[in-house]
């Protein structure tokens, strides 16, 4: 029970945190405004959608519907469609991964809703 | 030392790792039993989630499976691999910042009812139960073969081994056993891998070996001998496929969104300590995935090539030892249809259906079978199971390989085992009891009540690994459908449609369900003769009817919700609150 409000100290104590240093304009001290919230969630949106469209493209688009136009290409040694069907959509899919936890960091950052680093390792280390 | 003795040592020493973890990361509270306290690092818990995803399925079969389907076989590479795209950037993070301990509680919270709570236990049941089926069959097949004990006995020791650190552990057990897991099945994987790579195109990278050229000098492509072999043989060429481009389609996305909706994964998510960590995990898993998932279409290619020069037309004298320890097994049989002594291995199917043998020995001293020959040319019948699992044997490896796969296939049957178990636990102990019907339950019953419905759990999945029913194999594309056709759909537009409301969600579920489950029985069983592409809707086959599901689901959902009450103020602000990183706790207590 202790511990329980230990952590949840820890996870109030980060909001204020972060509210102080980068002051943002908030309701009720605890959200982000309903503007900001709405323009940070059609950043994701269109960041989401984009990497989404790269997802199609080399998994259904490159491996399954243009893959026999594709054969016609070699690629180290494999027809080009068969390749991104059993390798090289797979590549891509953990490029695509890495590309969203970065882009989303920064977008997080940008509009001032991460969750910070420090406090979080603390409440890691604390609950394991 | 013999291979047995080996095998004895290397399965025992992996067991014993296990154990020990499991004793340093005991339980103490529902937190730590079902989310192992919300502290996992993101590394670690990729390789959790790596460990929990590959199942014995992965590990034993997959492989195989695109050994014999070639080009095809790309459905599951793309499936069991491109729904991590989706988990990670439309799923995890946002499940994380809601910070529950399950599956059912985002739907029953974010859906503010009972019965939506519900609908999502019975899918998750359902679907585990139908997985873990398939993980005993592992467990009994290893123990089997390589451990020479009864299969009943080896799941047995499968069960108490997997009972001990769930039960004990919970998901904080769990987790750092599947990551000691996954670091066992994938050197397991990775060794003898690379041994047949060099073996065959003298690549010691597989990824690019099957695209090389063969090692003994000739200069020919491997691919293209392959397709010359086969093509020879009466079978389709390796590099082009059978099935429509559509069906193609719709099981590569019923199995994606199938990936991305079940729940033993989904869980995974709920361990890390904040946001940012369930996205960078979901990148982790999906790395530690693709290692083995790239891997396996090579070790496919050349397993085939391999197995094929070594059995066919050869004289059942000299055939490899391997042929006579699997033949023991059941899992290959040789019909001498022409009575000449000899292996011809052929396209289509020797007989009908699994051997049948017989107590008796033929002239060359093969194992007789029952069943009707059928009129092809082919006399060999092969498991598609035992192609990794023979590969190390087939290329003739030293015995520590042979004995390192033993206990690679038993860390992922047992990691997958065991977290499927704590879903279905925690379903039961959480959703259902405290949830559901007796919300009066202290936290140190409801404990109690997780580690009995695991022992139970546990008990029937060792009765399905004991007593596989015939229809394990017909069913697992009902754990993808249904995942794809319910669960998958209801999350996400939980998360992304402030406007979604209970009556539009459960509607859907309820639609993608019973549509996918209805196709799939009535093609599977009730009119198994009518399960051709003639009959199929659209072209497309039970395996990847959970696509259509989920399309219904959503149009379902979006219809009824648009007819019906929006949803109220207090799940729009869940809603705001899961979109926003900021302000993540560790997940509620009790």
């Amino acid at each position: 029970m202790a511990k329980e409000q230990q952590d949840q100290g820890t996870s109030v104590r980060r909001h204020d945190d972060k509210e102080d240093t980068v002051g943002q304009p908030r309701h009720g001290g605890d959200t982000v405004s309903e503007s900001r919230l709405s323009d940070y969630w059609q950043a994701n949106l269109k960041f989401l959608g984009a990497l989404l469209v790269v997802w199609f493209a080399v998994s259904f688009g490159a491996g399954i519907i243009f893959a026999d136009t594709l054969d016609q290409y070699t690629f180290l040694g494999f027809p080009l469609g068969f390749w991104f069907a059993q390798q090289g959509a797979i590549y891509v899919f953990v490029v695509l991964i890495f590309v969203y936890v970065i882009g989303m960091s920064r977008i997080d950052r940008a509009y001032g809703v991460e969750d910070d680093d420090e406090d979080s390792n603390t409440t890691g280390e604390q609950t394991s | 030392m013999s291979v047995q003795a080996l095998t004895y040592l290397f399965v025992g020493i992996t067991f014993a790792i296990y154990i020990a973890i499991a004793l340093w990361a005991r339980a103490k509270s529902t937190t730590d039993f079902y989310i192992a306290g919300g502290g996992v690092h993101p590394v670690v818990n990729g390789m959790a989630t790596a460990a929990d995803w590959m199942s014995a399925a992965s590990f034993i079969s997959m492989a195989g499976i695109i050994a014999f389907m070639g080009r095809d076989g790309a459905v599951y590479l793309l499936g069991w691999t491109g729904g991590y795209v989706l988990l990670a950037l439309l799923l995890a993070p946002y499940l994380r910042k809601f910070g529950q301990f399950t599956v059912p509680d985002f739907i029953g919270e974010r859906y503010y009812s009972k019965a939506a709570r519900v609908v999502a236990v019975v899918c998750l049941i359902f679907i585990s139960f139908t997985y873990i089926a398939g993980q005993m069959r592992g467990v009994g097949i290893v123990f089997s073969r390589f451990l020479e004990v009864e299969i009943a006995t080896g799941v047995m020791i499968g069960m108490g081994i997997v009972f001990i650190y769930a039960a004990l552990g919970g998901m904080k057990g769990i987790t750092y056993t599947q990551a000691a897991q996954y670091c066992v099945l994938i050197f397991a994987y990775m060794v003898p891998a690379i041994f047949i790579s060099i073996l065959v195109s003298g690549s010691p990278i597989p990824q690019l070996g099957f695209g090389g050229t063969l090692a003994d000098g000739s200069g020919r492509a491997v691919l293209e001998t392959l397709d010359g072999v086969l093509l020879d043989l009466g079978f389709g060429a390796y590099t082009a496929g059978a099935k429509s481009t559509i069906d193609v389609f719709a099981i590569t996305a019923a199995l994606m969104i199938g990936t991305a909706g079940l729940p033993h994964v989904i869980v995974r998510f709920f361990t890390v300590p904040k946001v940012s960590d369930a996205r960078r995990s979901a990148g982790w898993a999906l790395v530690f995935i693709a290692i083995l998932y790239t891997t396996a279409p090579a070790v496919a290619v050349f397993a085939r090539l391999n197995f094929v020069e070594s059995v066919n037309e050869k004289p059942y004298e000299d055939t490899p030892a391997w042929f006579r320890n699997w033949e023991d097994i059941g899992l290959v049989a040789w019909q001498d249809k022409n009575d000449d002594g000899r292996l011809q291995y052929r396209a289509g199917i020797p007989f009908a259906g699994a051997p049948d043998f017989i107590d008796k020995r033929g002239e060359s001293g093969q194992r007789i079978i029952a069943n009707a020959a059928t009129d092809t040319d082919n006399e060999v019948y092969v498991d598609r199971d035992i192609i990794v699992l023979a590969n190390p044997e087939i290329a003739a490896l030293p015995g520590w390989v042979v004995a390192l796969v033993a206990a690679g296939g038993l860390a992922a049957a047992l990691s997958t085992a065991a977290g499927l178990l704590l879903v279905i636990s925690a379903a039961v102990s959480h959703d259902l009891l405290k949830k559901t019907f007796s919300p009066t339950l202290s936290e140190r019953q409801e404990l109690l009540y997780a580690r009995i419905a695991i022992a139970v759990a546990l008990g029937l999945a060792g009765l399905f690994g004991i007593y596989p029913p015939a229809f394990v194999a017909q069913v697992v594309a009902f754990a993808f459908g249904l995942a794809a056709a319910s669960l998958f759909p209801a999350i996400l537009l939980g998360v992304f449609s402030k406007r979604m409301n209970k009556e539009g969600a459960i509607a859907g579920m309820v639609t993608g369900l019973t549509f996918t489950f209805s196709y799939i029985v009535y093609f599977k069983f009730i009119s198994p003769g009518s399960n051709t592409a003639a009959h199929w809707l659209f072209g497309i086959s039970p395996e990847g009817i959970g696509f259509i599901g989920a399309l219904l689901n959503f149009t379902v959902a979006g219809l009824v919700a648009r007819a019906t009450a929006p949803p109220p103020k207090a799940v729009q602000d869940l809603v705001d609150d899961i979109r926003l990183p900021s302000g993540v706790g560790v997940a509620h207590k009790r």
